[in-house]
């Protein structure tokens, strides 16, 4: 090495590492551990409790209900998110600022009051079925993280281009389609991204509404860890990790490779 | 294709300000006009407004008869020179220049080859697959009006094109902007803040403050004959001295400034002199003479500063404070009286506000 960098950088450096990856090891290791309980380092090898996930049917149903339901709120959040984002963007002068603000709202209420607030108001109040409840929910905690991914992309984006678009005869929403759209990738995608994990990953505000047959994987991983203490825990998180990683990819590929061929 | 352009009455607002006030402006075909003036003197809100990414209050904007003032933007067929380029970042050269034909449906081989025959006119043949990132300034202006132009349009319209560039590409491009309006002979609209620019390259110039056309002349005029005090300044005359006609005698006129300071002004020199107006001038436009009987404006010499050709000196007058130009021969010493003698064809005389 050439460069010197303190010994005391380079050793925090490895502790924030440390602390960020081992999680995943020790999901990793209890998941394949050949014991009844959770334990690391693993004792023995066996890939049973992955078996086990789908043996159980709570897991499968709630597996499904969990892809349905970030895959729902990711493409809802998307479908309102990037209008508001590019309207915030293109009428900034115009807008009173806390239009924008307004947006993030839903990330500043702490999530538990949100699910609460959803439970009297949307499950209870309306009766609206679980199912929808649920999307509503997630479509209200992904949207924020799509306004402003989108919106940090847009900022950058020079409206005249759009402006020069819609002079050589290109209708507003061809253009937006043509033009703005392939310009943001970067934002769209990473805002799936966010907003997908997000979703996936809830917990608190699904713990308000779910309900008799519905729920959620992580609020099944909850109910689940009440009862039991054996390495599925760890089998079905690992499964989590690898079915958003694997979302997270394709996502990617199929987003990135769209609009490179246009 | 070539078609005049006319605007007239237009008003139009941002919100509750009003932007525009009664503007009329006619461009013949094939002509190039400048609208020049400081930023928010409503240039661009001018040319937004004919691009249609505007709505005026009222008036009316036609093009070749053909009333332009509802019609949506994506429908008036006008090609745009923006100042920052404004090219499609994912689209490579060539089909940022084919964009515009695409949209007019016209076939990708006929399309390309147009786009191709474009870019070798503004010099770029050889960059057509790259993308606007990898382009210099000047490069991305040529590219921008290629794109621009290969729509043929009737009307083609410049925001401020230059002002991104270094000072000696931004005279090779104005040069090359205008031999391809020439050649074409596209009717132009170009709006630029700088006054050497607008006037080397326009037919006609209108100059603009606070939503109102100052004077709309060609360029000689401009600069020699301001119709008033704001354009005079604009171009250049430095010293606007107001003044009142006390005595007449045939062609021979007495006029007194402020401090009382008389000068013998001939109409036969200086054009009719009405009984108030404002004697404009140049530094250059003052003679500084150390001869005390000159028939000129008494000054007290201030800081003289020496600019190449003649030697510049501030100067304190009963009628205010004066720049005027002195010979390189005889150069003064600050605090000398002096008379500064208006030079007839380097001055106007404008009516009285």
């Amino acid at each position: 090495m050439n460069t010197t960098m303190p010994r005391s950088l380079v050793a925090f450096a490895a502790v924030v590492y440390v602390f960020l990856v081992g999680p995943l090891i020790i999901v990793i290791g209890a998941a394949l551990s050949d014991t009844s309980y959770l334990t690391f380092p693993p004792q023995g090898l066996t890939f049973r409790w992955f078996e086990n996930i789908f043996e159980i049917s709570a897991f499968r149903r709630t597996i499904v209900t969990s892809m349905q339901l970030a895959f729902l709120a990711t493409g809802l959040g998307l479908l309102v998110g990037i209008p508001a984002a590019y309207a915030l963007n293109r009428h900034r002068i115009q807008l009173p600022s806390w239009l924008s603000t307004v947006f993030v709202l839903p990330i500043l209420v702490p999530e538990i009051v949100l699910g609460f607030s959803l439970l009297k108001s949307v499950a209870v109040g309306a009766s609206l079925p679980i199912f929808l409840s649920l999307l509503i929910g997630h479509t209200l905690i992904v949207l924020p993280y799509c306004v402003r991914v989108i919106s940090a992309s847009l900022s950058s984006f020079d409206f005249s281009i759009e402006e020069a678009a819609i002079s050589l005869g290109s209708r507003p929403a061809k253009t937006f389609f043509t033009i703005v759209l392939p310009n943001v990738r970067s934002g769209v995608i990473a805002a799936f991204i966010l907003a997908f994990i997000t979703s996936i990953n809830d917990v608190s505000t699904s713990l308000f509404l779910t309900g008799p047959g519905i729920s959620t994987l992580p609020i099944q991983i909850l109910a689940h860890v009440e009862q039991f203490f054996d390495p599925t825990i760890a089998s079905v998180s690992v499964l989590l990790m690898v079915l958003t990683v694997a979302v997270m990819a394709i996502v990617e590929r199929t987003l990135g490779l769209t609009f490179l061929t246009k | 294709m070539t078609q005049p352009l006319s605007v007239e009455n237009v008003t139009a607002h941002y919100g509750t300000t009003k932007v525009l006030e009664d503007l009329s402006l006619s461009v013949a075909a094939g002509e190039l006009v400048s609208l020049l003036g400081a930023s928010g003197c409503g240039k661009t809100t001018t040319l937004r407004l004919i691009a249609g990414f505007l709505e005026p209050t009222s008036g009316q904007i036609t093009l070749g008869g053909r009333d332009l003032t509802r019609l949506p933007a994506y429908r008036r067929d006008i090609g745009l020179v923006f100042q920052n380029y404004a090219l499609f970042p994912h689209l490579s050269v060539l089909d940022n220049v084919a964009f515009g034909l695409k949209q007019r449906g016209v076939g990708s081989s006929e399309r390309d080859g147009k786009a191709q025959a474009m870019l070798e006119r503004v010099g770029l043949s050889g960059l057509s697959d790259r993308l606007p990132g990898a382009l210099s300034g000047g490069q991305k202006q040529r590219v921008a009006l290629a794109r621009a132009l290969v729509i043929e349009p009737p009307l083609l319209m410049f925001d401020e094109p230059l002002s991104n560039l270094d000072a000696k590409l931004r005279i090779d491009m104005r040069v090359e902007i205008r031999q391809l309006q020439r050649a074409n002979g596209t009717t132009s609209v170009y709006v630029t803040h700088d006054q050497e620019e607008a006037f080397s390259i326009s037919d006609r110039v209108a100059i603009m403050n606070a939503g109102r056309i100052m004077q709309f002349d060609t360029p000689e005029n401009l600069y020699q004959r301001p119709a008033n005090a704001f354009v005079a300044r604009f171009v250049g005359f430095e010293n606007l001295v107001a003044m009142r006609v006390v005595a007449r005698d045939g062609d021979q006129v007495t006029a007194e400034a402020a401090g009382g300071t008389r000068l013998e002004l001939s109409q036969a020199r200086f054009g009719a002199i009405p009984d108030r107006f404002v004697l404009a001038t140049r530094p250059d436009g003052l003679a500084v003479s150390a001869d005390p009987n000159a028939q000129g404006i008494p000054a007290k010499l201030g800081l003289r500063t020496y600019l190449g050709r003649a030697y510049q000196y501030q100067c304190e007058t009963e009628a205010g404070h004066l720049i005027a130009n002195g010979t390189l021969s005889t150069p003064l010493e600050p605090g000398n009286p002096a008379r500064l003698v208006p030079v007839p064809d380097q001055c106007c005389v404008l009516d009285a506000e």
